[in-house]
């Protein structure tokens, strides 16, 4: 069909109206096909993973024969499961331990990063190694270090304090010792955090404390740590998601041991599904974790969480 | 609040009382600059203490990979190795024959999920970020609130499916579940949102379609991003442990992670061995942390969010 000039406004805007539809036909389809790679994998191993895993927890399931429908049974069986109550007070005794420390020495680490030193950078580098190491590097190197006759033990002699430790074999220090090299690899990530946002406060209120007379540690309590406070609320709660996860050096470590002392949830869940192919009841026991992950963050979101303005 | 105090103080009080207030500032002034030379010191002891904590473990795995495996387990433990033995290098290649194959399984895992998340996240971020199709930011919203669900939750039905694909225990069903990450996407539609629509405009009258226009003005345009994308990718999949652990049986097809744990745990452990063996593992990891740290910093401050 051919434009006659001065036509009818109608068949114009038709016109315009289906080229546009055309476009937008086009522009949609391109969308898709764009996102479909990503979406099929996001969807198959985490959305589609997700539901499964909900389904799997009120089922029997070993891999090779049909799931079989057990209701709650799963989750009954949790409650009355020692093991998963041990897993559970060591993973919170975990917690409670490492979040407050790593968040604390994140924002010592940012304070000192953000000082102006003549090797700042070489510092800030420096204190970032233990973060880009492999939890599997780390943990044999710290396994090593906390050997009986090791090198941790001898810096100890040298301190005349206790040193005749077999670190990770006596069920009172394994677990602390497993908190410490997660203290010692997880700060430096959690600096970074702190020190963007030491880097967004305005110079104008260092320099108002500065004139009110504050010294640098009344100024750092007073003014610097309330502004860190969304920061502080973010790493908490990541921290916490983290720590509630502990596996990796459990599994390489300790393997739960001594006396089931630094069994963790997820040790647990791996060695129920893959070890005894309890698929249902170890996917139960990830969705309970996820429950008490779930209600932990609303916890802290309404204690921590409050709106700052300079 | 502070500062109002301040200007409340400041205005509302007498003459006297702002001389006063000046004097004290000067002697202040005096007492800081004394205070700030020591501080400047004490600043520096700290954070050389520091440093030495965080690198002091690494400092005692070099010198005991030029040990012997006697010296390595001595007391008391020496730092300068009696005599510099490069054996360990040797051995950890032949007492080990499969430690090339586990080198190798990690730089081929790492390079594949590399490229995909590069391809697929810029791809996808583009879309996101610049194309209108129905349910985009729907979509968007629900992949971004899969950041909430926890590694664990997805764990068992990732191996169950790769066990279904008869995946499991290969290269490929080591990579498949991570061939796009929505962190990468995140990551991706941050960046290009920000990007000035003029660019593609230009493109698409000179009659650029749109895989195009992504191609030759989005991704040239992103290369820092990528970059960061790059850096976070191979480090989560050279770093892995847990799924590889799930999903791979057969020591030759371990990666170099599987592979250093498998070494210790095999029966008495050569420390001499493992430690030379775990630097093989962290030194590719550094040099590319050195390389380009900018880009970490930037894709953690980026998010806030862990890659």
């Amino acid at each position: 069909m051919r434009a006659s000039p001065g036509g009818r406004p109608g068949t114009m805007w038709s016109r315009m109206a289906a080229s546009l539809r055309k476009e937008s036909v086009s522009e949609a389809i391109t969308g898709y096909l764009f996102v479909s790679p990503f979406l099929v994998t996001i969807g198959t191993f985490i959305f589609f993973a997700a539901v499964y895993a909900f389904y799997l927890s009120f089922h029997k399931y070993d891999l090779f024969s049909p799931p079989e429908f057990v209701g709650l049974a799963n989750y009954r069986k949790l409650l009355t499961n020692t093991d998963f109550r041990i897993a559970l007070r060591n993973v919170a005794v975990y917690t409670a331990g490492v979040v407050p420390t790593q968040t604390a020495v994140a924002i010592a680490l940012a304070v000192l990063a953000n000082q102006k030193l003549k090797l700042r950078g070489f510092f800030r580098s420096a204190y970032y190694v233990p973060c880009i190491t492999s939890s599997v590097a780390s943990s044999l190197i710290f396994m090593w270090l906390y050997y009986k006759q090791g090198i941790i033990n001898y810096i100890l002699s040298l301190l005349r304090l206790p040193s005749n430790i077999d670190w990770l074999g006596n069920p009172s220090t394994a677990l602390p010792a497993i908190m410490t090299l997660v203290i010692w690899t997880t700060s430096a990530y959690f600096m970074v955090v702190f020190l963007a946002a030491l880097q967004d406060i305005p110079t104008s209120v260092y320099e108002a404390s500065k004139i009110d007379g504050a010294s640098g540690w009344q100024t750092f309590w007073h003014v610097t740590l309330p502004l860190l406070r969304p920061s502080i609320f973010l790493v908490v709660v990541l921290g916490t998601i983290g720590c509630m996860q502990v596996f990796d050096q459990v599994y390489i470590m300790t393997r739960g041991g001594p006396l089931k002392s630094t069994m963790s949830i997820v040790y647990l869940v791996y060695t129920e599904a893959f070890g005894d192919l309890k698929f249902g009841y170890g996917a139960a026991m990830a969705f309970a974790l996820f429950a008490v992950i779930f209600v932990l963050t609303l916890i802290q979101r309404k204690y921590l969480d409050i709106k700052i303005e300079y | 609040m502070r500062m109002m105090l301040i200007n409340v103080r400041a205005s509302g009080d007498g003459a006297a009382a702002g001389g006063a207030l000046l004097m004290r500032a000067h002697s202040r002034r005096r007492r800081h600059a004394i205070a700030r030379q020591g501080g400047v010191v004490a600043i520096y002891a700290v954070a050389t203490a520091v440093t030495i904590v965080t690198l002091a473990p690494f400092a005692f795995t070099i010198s005991a990979s030029f040990k012997t495996l006697s010296e390595v387990l001595e007391w008391p433990p020496s730092f300068i190795p009696s005599r510099l033995t490069l054996d360990n290098y040797k051995a950890v290649w032949t007492v080990s024959p499969l430690f090339p194959r586990w080198l190798l399984n990690s730089a081929l895992a790492s390079a594949i999920t590399v490229v995909t998340n590069v391809f697929f996240c810029s791809l996808a971020g583009y879309a996101f970020a610049r194309l209108r199709f129905p349910g985009r930011d729907a979509i968007f919203l629900a992949t971004l609130g899969t950041l909430m669900i926890p590694g664990q939750i997805t764990l068992i039905p990732r191996y169950i499916i790769v066990h279904r694909l008869g995946l499991v225990d290969s290269l490929a069903g080591l990579v498949l579940p991570d061939v796009a990450r929505v962190f990468g996407v995140f990551l991706m539609v941050q960046f290009i949102k920000a990007i000035p629509k003029e660019l593609e405009e230009a493109a698409k009258i000179d009659g650029c379609s749109r895989f195009g226009t992504y191609v030759h003005v989005i991704l040239p345009l992103c290369r820092p991003v990528l970059a960061a994308l790059t850096i976070f990718t191979f480090q989560g999949t050279w770093n892995d442990f847990t799924w590889p652990l799930i999903v791979l049986n057969s020591p030759e097809n371990f990666t170099l992670a599987l592979g250093l744990n498998y070494l210790r745990g095999q029966y008495y452990t050569f420390w001499h061995l493992v430690l030379t063996g775990s630097l093989f593992n962290i030194i590719p990891m550094l040099m590319i942390f050195l390389l380009f740290q900018r880009y970490f910093v930037q894709g953690i401050s980026m998010s806030g969010l862990k890659g």
